[in-house]
């Protein structure tokens, strides 16, 4: 893998100026993950924060060929680009190396493209999807998906007098994506770089589809200090919050295991959406998220025969 | 000229749009089945499986994904197909608009069929009706040889540089793409050199020019791309003759944008498309021996719609009888409503009379079409038009 020094030097795939928001995750994963491959590449969009705020026409921040469609057809979109690649390259009439990826939000992903991404890594398209995973429909106000974890408070799922915010865990997406058999999933997060990139670089190389879960912060929607993105992510993977593995050809693999976990109020307590359950009476659903996360991470590291 | 070895072929209706498919051989093709376009799917797959195209197909997992796929593939520079029916049209709804709007031209045989619910098989125009708004080119086949000839002529009026927008063609589900009929094809070459190669202007393939495609327009530009668009779609008029009589020469066949079935004369004149009209050339005849004025009027291109050429056709009837295959719910149906719109601010104008039939597969035979000539000079005593019959419907 290339070193900090050779990845600076990567052309920009994305120009500044744009308008997410300050603090957003999703344009440091874009930039990280883009950054793991020497070829062309094609990128396709699905509707999300990342989409609208990249593309104000007639304004551009894509240095590279991109392509919107709809909400939920990211998959099937790069689908049916890498398949005019594939056709025209057979034909000679496209010469280049391209590699294809499609970037959606997790609503974009979990929930209402679900099947055009199982689909695409079903017929073995070679191509790159990328989750950029910020725990909700971020782009219309901070709603409520497959993705938002226990007890969080969204717009659609509000912390309220008798009902404490989201009732249901949130679903393993990248254990979905690998029930495929595709030769790479990955499951990782903006504050480690040489991570990003190093599994990039494996998804970009994979012969067939490649999936990536990005942990990628909403310090808008998660009501923190946009100054910590980093930290907030930083602090999912220390309090085994998010756990950052990889499945390569089925192989399962740990890629971070620390010798303590940090509790995960650390987290939480950081987050203007999980503020409710620092009342007293809440005491037993912060239990609760501690004893979910012990025995997912248990689950996890038995699964990657870590110790 | 028409070569002698053009026989003509024992084809259904969905073996001979296949086989317009396979002659097109285009870049991708994007399969799911669904009753009645199946069979289009099944042969396409099996021509990819002989080797007689180079087409990538993609077997996707639903027709909003068949729709997103071939959008994607035209998109980055290839010319792409698909086919669909009934309630896989209805899933693509969303991404039509993607695809008219992005000014993708992709062509598109769509096989008509009752939408659910109930579910139902059988044809009915309420899929492609519904979808008449979309952006799309429809032209209708009244047979298995229109459906084949349309394919072609669409294809070559959908990629012409000053109309770039997608096309349906439509024909009867079951009653065209599943009867035989004698079907002249062309040969390959002829089609391939009629097509000409695809050359889009800005595709995402091109990574020396990279291009976004699909981007967040608010309103102080979509409206005026919106009329591009609805330009694009006026330009098609002209560019469909001049590709209707290119293709003329080769099938010595002729392409008007609606056919004048003894018209001419006639007192009473039947407006349909697809396959009723068959049915009612038969019944046209048959009057015409007893000395009726009766004639048909069968619309080919849908949208975008022929109104001035129509209400010329159409003025010096008496009355006009619309035969609707789809219900609007609310309204009049939509050809009824055309051809309403199109003879609106004329001085004399025939009266019209609307009629609702074959939902969901209800049989139309030759009687029902004498039924309704024979309906007609009753309005035209009474000057008006009349509330809308149906057809061969039990109302008790």
């Amino acid at each position: 893998m290339a070193n900090l020094k050779e990845i600076a030097k990567m052309p920009e795939r994305i120009s500044g100026g744009h308008r997410m928001c300050a603090g957003c995750g999703a344009p440091i994963a874009v930039r990280q993950i883009l950054s793991a491959t020497k070829h062309d590449v094609i990128v396709a969009n699905a509707t999300g924060c990342l989409e609208v705020a990249t593309t104000i026409y007639p304004y551009s921040a894509w240095k590279v060929p991109w392509m919107h469609s709809a909400f939920e057809n990211a998959a099937s979109t790069i689908s049916g680009i890498e398949a005019a690649y594939r056709s025209l390259k057979r034909k000679g009439k496209v010469k280049k190396e391209i590699r294809f990826v499609a970037f959606g939000g997790d609503g974009g992903t979990y929930d209402i493209g679900l099947q055009a991404l199982s689909g695409a890594l079903e017929r073995g398209h070679r191509f790159v999807y990328v989750c950029y995973d910020n725990e909700g429909y971020m782009n219309t106000g901070i709603q409520r998906s497959s993705a938002t974890p226990l007890y969080a408070s969204t717009t659609t799922d509000p912390a309220g007098k008798i009902r404490q915010g989201k009732q249901e865990r949130r679903k393993m997406l990248a254990e979905i994506a690998a029930a495929h058999r595709i030769p790479y999933v990955a499951q990782t997060a903006i504050h480690n770089w040489s991570d990003v990139v190093n599994k990039a670089t494996k998804a970009f190389e994979a012969d067939g589809p490649a999936f990536i879960n990005i942990f990628a912060p909403c310090p808008r929607g998660w009501r923190a200090d946009e100054s910590k993105t980093v930290m907030l992510s930083r602090l999912a993977a220390e309090t085994g919050f998010w756990p950052m593995f990889e499945v390569e050809n089925g192989e399962w693999k740990l890629n971070y295991n620390p010798a303590s976990r940090k509790p995960i109020t650390e987290f939480l307590k950081t987050q203007g959406r999980f503020k409710h359950l620092f009342r007293p009476e809440n005491a037993p659903l912060l239990e609760k998220i501690q004893s979910n996360i012990d025995a997912e991470w248990e689950r996890i590291k038995k699964i990657c025969g870590a110790e | 000229m028409v070569k002698k070895q053009n026989k003509l072929l024992p084809l259904t209706g969905n073996e001979a749009v296949a086989n317009a498919m396979r002659q097109i051989n285009p870049d991708v093709v994007a399969v799911f089945p669904i009753t009645p376009q199946t069979a289009i799917a099944q042969a396409f797959a099996q021509f990819v499986a002989d080797g007689d195209v180079d087409t990538e197909l993609v077997r996707v997992e639903s027709e909003h994904s068949a729709m997103s796929c071939v959008v994607g593939a035209a998109a980055a520079g290839a010319r792409s197909m698909t086919a669909t029916s009934s309630a896989g049209l209805a899933l693509m709804w969303e991404i039509l608009y993607v695809a008219s709007s992005t000014r993708l031209p992709i062509v598109m045989p769509v096989v008509n069929r009752a939408l659910s619910a109930p579910i139902n098989i059988h044809c009915d125009h309420s899929d492609s009706m519904g979808a008449r708004d979309a952006g799309w080119l429809q032209l209708y086949s009244e047979d298995g040889q229109e459906a084949y000839d349309n394919v072609i002529l669409a294809l070559k009026i959908a990629e012409d540089k000053d109309v770039l927008l997608p096309a349906m063609v439509c024909l009867d589900g079951f009653i065209t793409s599943h009867s035989v009929e004698a079907v002249q094809l062309l040969d390959d070459r002829t089609v391939r050199r009629f097509i000409g190669a695809y050359k889009p202007a800005h595709p995402l393939l091109n990574v020396q020019k990279p291009v976004t495609v699909g981007p967040l327009d608010f309103f102080d530009y979509y409206f005026e791309h919106k009329r591009q668009q609805i330009e694009g779609m006026e330009n098609v008029f002209k560019v469909y003759k001049k590709a209707a009589n290119e293709l003329s020469k080769l099938t010595n066949r002729k392409y008007p944008l609606f056919e004048e079935y003894k018209t001419k004369d006639a007192e009473y004149i039947i407006i349909a498309l697809n396959s009723t009209c068959g049915t009612a050339k038969a019944v046209v005849d048959e009057m015409r021996k007893q000395k009726k004025k009766v004639g048909l009027l069968k619309i080919r291109l849908f949208r975008p719609f022929p109104k001035k050429e129509i209400a010329k056709a159409i003025e010096k009837a008496n009355v006009v009888a619309v035969l609707d295959r789809s219900a609007s719910f609310g309204s009049d149906g939509p050809v009824f409503l055309e051809v309403a719109n199109a003879i609106h601010d004329m001085k004399k104008k025939p009266i019209l009379a609307p009629y609702l039939y074959g939902l969901g597969g209800r049989e139309i035979g030759m009687a029902h079409i004498r039924q309704v000539f024979e309906e007609l000079p009753k309005v035209a005593r009474e000057k008006k038009t009349p509330a809308v019959k149906y057809i061969n419907l039990r109302e008790k």
